[in-house]
């Protein structure tokens, strides 16, 4: 038994490359990646579209210690394609869940993504059902899939839809958790519905503190990987698994928000009635007062 | 073919079905004389929160009543709703938990089948014809992730350039043919034959594992996926048991 090794390295998530924030999470030294860039599996359509491939098509995954304990991890790149689900990419995270369910190991999921790549649409679209089923066969077999949230692409799209498999959600300020993108909305439905320009709009109707205050995220960390890490050996206690009585449980939880909250205009009015005192001031509130102000929101309570 | 007739095809000996806005939920008799569930988003409506909480909730009903039923999920929609509501109210965890239910049905041993007869796009199509264990489709559906001019403006590429590149390969243009080619769709039906007994075949044949990435490589139109995907698991296999050997 190799004694596990504490890692304390002081690192931005939100700033971090898909790599460096393995290797801040992990106990030290202990990642091996599947796969890696030194193969060259790139993506084969890119070129069709006159665009750089990267050799490890944006993201990375493979196996290593936390806390001593074996866990499988992936992580996307957001700084290559926006860490974009094409075929190469997402088959690593499909085959990574696979082999979680037969070995009996947890996994966890960097997410850091605007979706699916355009380029290889269709080819993404189908690794995120594949994921999706992976990630649901993986739970029934008792297996923890941790989604971790606070990359510079944020966590859209099919990537959201993943998150929403997940058995714990992990989130930073700087996460956002949404299917549509601010962009999005505003063109298919008018600046009046939504302006993708204000940052404070978008921040508070997708950012971490508000998915954390309706229960969207189970945990809410600093942007550091040290906070991260800590939260993520905690959320691999428990195992909740995925049978009826979870989903009948969420469901029930969500239909409650939709009955507490389905008239709301903004999340600030959201906010309020969760009681929270001085709501307008969440955005600004540094994460310790954040957490005491969030005593009585919404919490999924492994609901999901 | 509009929904009646899908439906009278589908089940001559009889349906109940019920309609609710864009939402069907129901049963029928199968051709053998067993039961049927069915439900459905039709109308090529948009997939909201408010949809989404409903179909799961008839789902999980559905799995909790313990009869072991077949379960056909009927899809005409357009994407998901894309609106500030829907987002802030979290969208993307009611999106995943119709599609959770649907596996989770599956996993519980009912066959569930979609049924693709008109559109459907992105988040919307992942959530519901995505999340069957078998999919299926009519001529003339339209299954899309993003439409070409829209995808056009994101890639900032001429509409002709992209028309080209989609004559080339099945992996990003929309329609049916290269969802059938990149493994998605199990099978199209021929709308000129009788559809209860393409139903009974695809109902005959065993639940499995998810072979879409097979069919894909099979059919040529996504030849990596399922390659990579094994690779994976062997190299995770193998590590693992280098740890505990070594």
């Amino acid at each position: 038994m190799t004694a596990a090794t504490c890692n304390d390295v002081s690192l931005s998530w939100y700033e971090a490359s898909a790599r460096q924030r393995i290797d801040a999470l992990v106990d030290a030294g202990s990642f091996c990646e599947f796969i890696g860039p030194e193969l060259r599996e790139i993506s084969p359509h890119l070129a069709i579209f006159d665009l750089p491939e990267q050799f490890d098509d944006g993201i990375v995954v493979g196996r290593g210690r936390l806390d001593g304990k074996a866990v499988l991890l992936a992580a996307q790149e957001g700084r290559f394609m926006g860490g974009a689900f094409g075929e190469v990419h997402g088959a690593k995270l499909t085959g990574l869940l696979r082999a979680a369910r037969a070995l009996s190991q947890d996994v966890l999921i960097l997410f850091d993504t605007g979706g699916v790549r355009l380029q290889e649409a269709n080819a993404g679209e189908l690794a995120i059902a594949e994921i999706m089923r992976a990630v649901i066969e993986a739970r029934r077999a008792g297996v923890n899939v941790v989604g971790l949230i606070g990359g510079r692409a944020g966590c859209y799209g099919g990537g959201s839809l993943i998150a929403g498999t997940c058995s714990k959600v992990i989130i930073s300020e700087q996460g956002r958790l949404s299917v549509s993108g601010p962009e999005v909305i505003e063109t298919n439905r008018g600046i009046e519905e939504f302006d993708s320009r204000d940052r404070a709009l978008v921040w508070r109707t997708m950012g971490g503190k508000h998915r954390f205050l309706i229960g969207g995220a189970d945990a809410f960390v600093d942007d550091e990987a040290l906070a991260f890490r800590q939260s993520a050996i905690v959320a691999l206690k428990i195992s909740p698994g995925c049978d009826v009585a979870v989903l009948a449980a969420e469901q029930a939880r969500l239909e409650r928000r939709l009955q507490r909250f389905g008239e709301v205009e903004d999340a600030v009015e959201i906010w309020q009635t969760l009681g929270i005192d001085q709501p307008t001031e969440i955005p600004a509130r540094p994460t310790g007062a954040f957490l005491r102000a969030a005593n009585n929101r919404e919490s999924a309570d492994d609901a999901r | 073919m509009t929904l009646d007739d899908i439906l009278a095809g589908l089940f001559p000996n009889g349906s109940s079905i019920e309609t609710s806005g864009a939402m069907i939920s129901g049963q029928a008799v199968l051709s053998g004389g067993g039961p049927i569930h069915v439900l459905g988003i039709t109308q090529g409506q948009p997939l909201g929160v408010d949809e989404a909480i409903v179909l799961a909730g008839r789902l999980i009903e559905i799995v909790k009543s313990g009869n072991r039923a077949p379960i056909l999920i009927l899809v005409d929609s357009a994407s998901q709703r894309m609106s500030k509501r829907d987002e802030l109210l979290g969208l993307s965890e009611y999106l995943s938990h119709l599609a959770k239910t649907l596996l989770l049905a599956e996993a519980e041993g009912h066959h569930t089948i979609g049924l693709l007869y008109g559109g459907s796009a992105a988040g919307a199509f992942i959530a519901t014809a995505l999340a069957t264990g078998t999919l299926v489709a009519l001529p003339g559906a339209h299954p899309a992730v993003m439409d070409l001019p829209s995808m056009a403006r994101v890639t900032k590429l001429p509409i002709d350039v992209l028309k080209a590149k989609a004559e080339a390969t099945p992996v990003f243009a929309p329609g049916l043919d290269n969802m059938v080619r990149t493994g998605g769709i199990d099978v199209v039906w021929d709308a000129g034959a009788p559809l209860a007994p393409q139903l009974a075949a695809v109902l005959q044949r065993p639940q499995g594992q998810d072979d879409r990435s097979r069919l894909g490589a099979a059919r040529g139109g996504r030849r990596k996926a399922l390659e990579i995907a094994d690779r994976v698991v062997a190299l995770a296999t193998a590590s693992h048991q280098d740890a505990r050997h070594g």
